[in-house]
């Protein structure tokens, strides 16, 4: 037996066809998990679509309802179309659905996991059906500002870039131990902003604007 | 709260601009990263969900249609360990391919390589106790892309994993030992020479199944965690 190899293994991009690989019918519902919310059933034929076709049946979760969309820009502002965009977060309460988050005091509700995938679309636009989520504690004894993980993967993205997203009608901005650590300038490439009855998040990768992204 | 963190990432991981790999150049940040304190958003990640989540796992890609896809029948299996030399148990591994052409099920691959109707190219497994995976499929062929002069990606396998926490997640390419291709591809080579050799897989004439089908192996190390909880950050 050879020693473990202990060196991280290195990203590689997803490239232009990950659309029968990762995202699973009904990946951007993270309330309910139906329909084919995140796919791309337009890229692959007919009976080559395997991803999330005999999931378990699942309930609808609890809470707010919040739709969040937008567009991945890349330098020359152009949306692009082959991005897949991932988001992890706490629930209404502000529990991770997670073994990691030790406060058992605080219910799990059965129905929401908390992760999702969406591909963009033919308009370059994603799309999540989510539950607004709780505040989550923070670094020592602070308390962080409803918030959403995010996740950048494409062609032309050679790992993944991590971002968040807040709310903008959310007071506890203000308090956020993360949104302070980001110069004020650029802290409202973080903000999602109500647009109808959705909220609208862009993320530039690059130029004017670009989105603030995060070395965790 | 105080949270375990994660180990940041290596010094030798991929750059996000490789300007060698042309679409990486409109496509990644000029702006530092903002980096910030691991919180039980980074720490935490989705459990042992995976069939509630995504579906059951598909373990044979050479099973999922009415025949059998043509090409070398091969069995890749490994260890998913972290860099403390861990295993990481019960964490889901995605993959996706071309077929033994090179062609992708893909609407946007249009090259001239014949399709395989038994073939699609997606399986999903979840590790066991030991870290341990393990799935059947056909020998991916080697494919023509639009970046450079006469450019071929190398034969691989995309590999997906998410690990214990939104900070472990890993999205990488398995490329096949001895392939010529591996020394020009501009992808691979966006990792540093002996970062890149991490994702060549070895063959394995113990998982070799006589009669059957050739074994490759591939271990894959995601970012480990400290051991003890670290006060007071950042």
């Amino acid at each position: 037996m050879t020693a473990p190899p202990c060196k991280q293994t290195p990203w590689q991009t997803v490239g232009p066809y990950f659309h029968y690989g990762l995202p699973w019918k009904g990946a951007a519902d993270l309330v309910a998990g139906e329909g084919e919310l995140g796919a791309r059933l337009d890229l692959i034929p007919e009976g080559h679509y395997l991803l999330g076709a005999d999931r378990a049946e699942r309930g609808v979760a609890a809470g707010e309802v919040v739709e969040i969309c937008g567009s991945v820009f890349d330098s020359d502002g152009n949306a692009i179309d082959d991005a897949l965009i991932e988001i992890w977060q706490a629930n209404p309460e502000g529990r991770y659905a997670s073994d990691a988050d030790p406060r058992a005091h605080l219910v799990v509700d059965p129905n929401f996991i908390g992760f999702g995938r969406c591909s963009t679309g033919p308009d370059g636009v994603f799309r999540f059906r989510t539950l607004r989520p709780g505040r989550a504690p923070g670094p020592g004894n602070s308390l962080q500002a409803p918030h959403i993980a995010v996740g950048v993967l494409g062609r032309g993205l050679l790992k993944r870039l991590v971002t968040r997203i807040y709310f903008e009608d959310e007071t506890s901005n203000a308090d956020d131990p993360i949104l302070a650590l980001v110069p004020e300038t650029r802290r409202s490439t973080l903000i999602a902003r109500r647009d109808g009855a959705a909220w609208r998040f862009d993320i530039r990768l690059q130029g004017e604007a670009e989105t603030v992204f995060f070395d965790i | 709260m105080d949270v375990i963190t994660y180990n940041r990432e290596a010094a030798d991981q991929t750059p996000s601009l490789h300007p060698p790999y042309g679409s990486s150049v409109a496509r990644s940040p000029r702006q530092p990263l903002v980096r910030i304190p691991q919180t039980l958003t980074e720490t935490t990640g989705p459990g042992a969900v995976w069939d509630r989540l995504m579906g059951p796992a598909m373990q044979d890609l050479t099973t999922q249609h009415k025949g059998e896809p043509i090409g070398q029948r091969i069995i890749v299996s490994g260890r998913v360990l972290d860099d403390d030399g861990r295993p990481v148990p019960h964490t889901v591994v995605e993959v996706w391919q071309a077929n033994a052409a090179g062609r992708y099920i893909h609407a946007r691959d249009q090259w001239d390589a014949p399709l395989d109707p038994n073939f699609t190219g997606v399986g999903r497994v979840v590790t066991d106790e030991q870290g341990r995976y393990r799935f059947i499929s056909i020998k991916p062929g080697a494919y023509p892309w639009r970046n450079h002069k006469n450019a071929w990606r190398p034969e691989h396998i995309h590999f997906s994993l998410l690990g214990p926490a939104f900070a472990t997640r890993l999205v990488t390419q398995m490329y096949f030992p001895g392939d010529p291709l591996i020394p020009i591809d501009p992808i691979a080579n966006a990792a540093p020479p002996e970062a890149r050799d991490r994702m060549v897989s070895r063959f394995d004439i113990e998982t070799t199944q006589e009669g059957f089908a050739l074994g490759y192996v591939f271990d894959i190390v995601l970012r480990g965690r400290g051991a003890t909880p670290f006060e007071g950050q950042p």
